[in-house]
């Protein structure tokens, strides 16, 4: 095995611990909105990780820089997306933690709502 | 001349996605780089508009100047998000305090604006929800450390806002 090889595994192992702990998250923490916290930034570090350690391990230029424009993509869509998700959940009726400690999004939650009902009339 | 650039560029990039070489021997495929001149020419007359106006080599210098600072300094925020989220998820209290706090940016540029969103999202304990026209983001904050707008404002936004601001205006 090269040394190149060796690096590019390191950093796969590094990502998938860090999607790992991401998943952990997702089934230990307590609403869609801590949830998407663990999932967004730790699957996106952890993904990248996997992706830079391909095209490390590889040193193909077909694959590493797709790898590469991949992971860029990634870190651009991936917080967009969770951004969609959180306001979308928090619109449809999704409630935070009985625990959280404020809400300031709620008044405003009800202005977009009811901007919706009056577009749907 | 805006929409040359953007043909050249998304030509580039399609070329850089594709690779549209033989694995053997290395011949280029014709067929790939014609459907990809095509569609980066299509792609460059739609949306060429779009590109902002011509800026002077000296201002285009410090953007890219700023840029190259900022992306180190966001990476290492990435790192410390998630270094943050695995100490909540394996603490066997789960020392998590969360809620919705409302911040204010000053930053007008829409693509400065959206940059700032998604790094706090990316960044540690934070998750952008909603901005509105008036410079208001809503983030939800896996441990309010202040209810106050100007108190939340310097926790979260303040340390990415300096730089987008010299990247974007």
């Amino acid at each position: 095995m090269t040394s190149h090889e060796i690096v590019g595994y390191v950093f796969i192992c590094v990502g998938a611990i860090f999607d790992f702990f991401g998943c952990m998250g997702l089934v230990r923490l307590p609403d869609v909105y801590n949830r998407l916290q663990a999932a967004t930034k730790c699957v996106t570090l952890g993904t990248i990780f996997i992706l830079v350690g391909t095209a490390i391990a590889t040193a193909v230029p077909a694959i590493a820089i797709k790898a590469i424009l991949c992971a860029l993509f990634i870190l651009i869509t991936s917080p967009t997306g969770a951004h969609a998700l959180a306001r979308g959940s928090y619109l449809s009726g999704v409630k935070l933690w009985d625990k959280s400690v404020t809400d300031k999004f709620h008044e405003r939650a009800e202005d977009i709502k009811r901007s919706y009902s009056g577009e749907a009339k | 001349m805006r929409k040359v650039t953007l043909i050249i560029l998304s030509f580039v990039i399609w070329f850089l996605l594709v690779w549209p070489f033989d694995p053997v021997s290395g011949a280029l495929y014709p067929q790939s780089t014609i459907i990809g001149i095509i569609v980066a020419i299509f792609v460059g007359l739609l949306l060429g508009d779009r590109i902002p106006a011509r800026l002077s080599p000296a201002t285009v210098f410090k953007r890219i100047f700023w840029l190259v600072v900022y992306v180190p300094m966001f990476l290492w925020y990435v790192l410390l998000a998630n270094l943050d989220v695995v100490y909540r998820v394996i603490h066997p209290d789960m020392p998590i305090h969360p809620g919705i706090v409302r911040v204010k940016t000053t930053l007008k540029n829409p693509a400065g604006r959206t940059m700032l969103a998604n790094s706090i999202t990316l960044t540690p304990g934070t998750l952008t929800v909603d901005i509105t026209d008036d410079g208001y983001l809503y983030i939800h904050w896996i441990n309010v450390r202040s209810d106050d707008i100007e108190q939340a404002t310097h926790h979260i936004v303040e340390r990415f806002e300096s730089v987008l601001r010299r990247i974007f205006e």
